[in-house]
């Protein structure tokens, strides 16, 4: 092949792939700190499980398919998935969730359509979805934060759930979610929920001690994690800012109408934009540059669509959260999306 | 690929292999996804299919010559109809455990793309022995399909086999359950729609793999040598 020069002008970004995968897991750290302070150490073993299996995995993969292991391994983007997947789980839940997730993330999601810059979907989302509808006790089984632990966990403690479901003490994962008062615990969004359904008012479902003034206890803070983290991705040049944006506006809009609508069953922006899944889907999972939409007004509805239906889906449908629904099936529509945002070519096609 | 000249290779070829109905054309595959979440239930749809394939099969290539070419696609969706009846009636009659947990994948035969497919393709154009066989192949291709597709989804789902094999086969067959492992948890995926569909992708994509790997152990033939052609409008 004959290289030759094109003429100008040239730029070069001296990102490398690796680089910026890397620097996307050091953004996660200040939600994982959160994340570690309000819900224990079960993170962090779910996070060696998962970096442990995806590697394997992509070896594999990577031997079967008669490529060089390293290269691929050492791009970081498997590792990624791996720890937006354990960041997602609950940290308690049993050993073979995050491993099955991971395998069906990198073999299935990603490798069977060609490997990194392939793949269709998110394979970190898709992995979550599949585990969220296969296991659903498993994967809704999130412990109430630290503070209202009836019980307190060790981290002894906390491996024999992972890996045997019970504690030395012989309770089982459902026991130990019992809390203070005797009463389960759920996650804030899924509280809420339940509540309206029977019939009570968000500002009456808010005396849980679940909640302090105006979000989950501890989600507000796991959430404002990310949101620093995916912050200093855009002021890196990381990610551009259209897809975050898109997403929190849709969702601040939709939810403002519908407190403004019906104060008495809908909990408000606030509690919309900190809880669950927002902050960490916003920066750190619609924006994957292989399947989200690729051209800046594209980005912009791709996000503000993914607003809209986390919020459809959390007020209106049978889970508590959607992030990793709305991502994956915006993904489906960014072929479409990419096909009538295209950018006019400098002195080509000028509206008459 | 193989042009041989017989003509009962050739449609075991095609029905098997080389042209099946689940795995190359891609049809029926409303039945193919959503009952073949065990190998019982698969294997009485699979059986099912097959029967009314070579009835259908058999009848339409006997009337072939008496049918008039504007209307044989009614013809041929009532006499599929009136087989697909037949055997609802048989299975509400023997095997009522699987004529509920089948419920309306039964009738739904008569939508099967992969008959009236056939009956179009070849039954309304060959003599009546040979479409017979065509439809038996057709079937066994489809079934096979079926009953694999059953027991991965079984097995990965519950980690049984032949669950459920009294309903088809009689009491005596539930010895034929199999648990190979057993979980605390149903991997429920397997057992819901999606499984179906990922399952099919994979085995696809393992008869794409295993023609390539044919097809790659082939000693190409010698091209013979072509003189030089004046004119491309003219191809030899």
């Amino acid at each position: 092949m004959k290289l030759t020069m094109a003429s100008s002008p040239h730029s070069h970004s001296h990102k490398s792939l690796s680089r910026l995968m890397l620097t996307v897991i050091l953004a996660c750290i200040p939600g994982l700190i959160a994340q570690l302070y309000f819900f224990g150490t079960g993170v962090l073993i779910q996070l060696i499980l998962a970096l442990v299996t995806v590697s394997v995995c992509e070896a594999i993969i990577m031997r079967i398919r008669k490529r060089a292991i390293w290269p691929a391994l050492s791009d970081g983007s498997a590792w990624l998935t791996g720890v937006l997947l354990a960041l997602s789980i609950p940290p308690l839940a049993p050993w073979w969730v995050i491993v099955i997730g991971c395998f069906f993330a990198i073999v299935i999601v990603k490798q069977l359509y060609g490997g990194l810059g392939f793949n269709l979907f998110n394979p970190a989302m898709a992995a979550y979805v599949l585990l969220l509808i296969s296991f659903p006790v498993q994967m809704t089984s999130w412990l109430p934060v630290n503070e209202l632990l009836g019980k307190s966990i060790d981290l002894s403690q906390q491996l024999a759930l992972i890996f045997n479901g019970f504690t030395s003490s012989g309770f089982s994962l459902d026991q130990m979610r019992v809390g203070v008062d005797g009463v389960t615990m759920a996650t804030p969004l899924d509280t809420i929920k339940t509540d309206v359904a029977h019939g009570l008012t968000v500002s009456e479902s808010m005396q849980n001690p679940l909640f302090n003034q105006w979000t989950g206890l501890g989600w507000g803070w796991v959430n404002l994690g990310f949101l620093v983290g995916g912050l200093y991705l855009i002021k890196a040049k990381i990610i551009n800012w259209h897809i975050p944006v898109g997403i929190i506006a849709m969702l601040s809009v939709c939810s403002a109408i519908g407190y403004i609508a019906s104060p008495g069953t809908e909990p408000g922006v606030v509690f919309h934009l900190f809880s669950g899944a927002t902050m960490m889907g916003a920066f750190f999972i619609a924006t994957d540059p292989v399947s989200a939409a690729t051209t800046n007004r594209g980005r912009l509805i791709y996000g503000a669509f993914i607003g809209l239906l986390v919020y459809l889906i959390r007020t209106f449908g049978g889970f508590p959260d959607a992030m990793a629904f709305a991502v994956l099936l915006l993904n489906m529509a960014v072929p479409l999306i990419d096909y009538y945002t295209q950018p006019r070519t400098y002195g080509h096609g000028v509206n008459k | 690929m193989s042009q041989t000249n017989n003509p009962l290779k050739e449609l075991i070829n095609e029905g098997m292999w080389k042209n099946n109905p689940a795995l190359v054309q891609l049809l029926g595959l409303c039945p193919l996804l959503a009952v073949t979440s065990t190998i019982t239930n698969a294997l009485g749809l699979g059986l099912a299919t097959l029967l009314v394939l070579v009835g259908s099969n058999v009848t339409i290539s006997a009337v072939r010559n008496w049918v008039p070419k504007d209307i044989r696609i009614p013809v041929f969706v009532m006499i599929i109809a009136a087989f697909v009846t037949i055997i609802q009636l048989l299975m509400n009659a023997y095997t009522f455990g699987l004529y509920q947990s089948l419920g309306i994948f039964i009738p739904l035969i008569v939508t099967n793309c992969a008959i009236i497919g056939r009956a179009e393709a070849y039954a309304s154009k060959n003599p009546v022995h040979l479409s017979a066989f065509d439809g038996l192949m057709m079937g066994l291709g489809f079934m096979v399909v079926l009953v694999v597709l059953g027991a991965m989804r079984e097995l990965i789902g519950q980690g049984t086999l032949f669950d459920g094999a009294d309903l088809l086969l009689g009491p005596w067959a539930s010895v034929l359950r199999i648990e190979i492992f057993s979980f605390d948890n149903q991997f429920l995926l397997a057992i819901l729609p999606p499984g179906a569909f990922l399952g099919l992708g994979l085995l696809i994509a393992a008869k794409n793999v295993i023609d390539a790997q044919i097809k790659s152990k082939q000693v190409a033939p010698p091209e013979p040598e072509k003189g030089p052609r004046a004119r491309v409008t003219s191809l030899t």
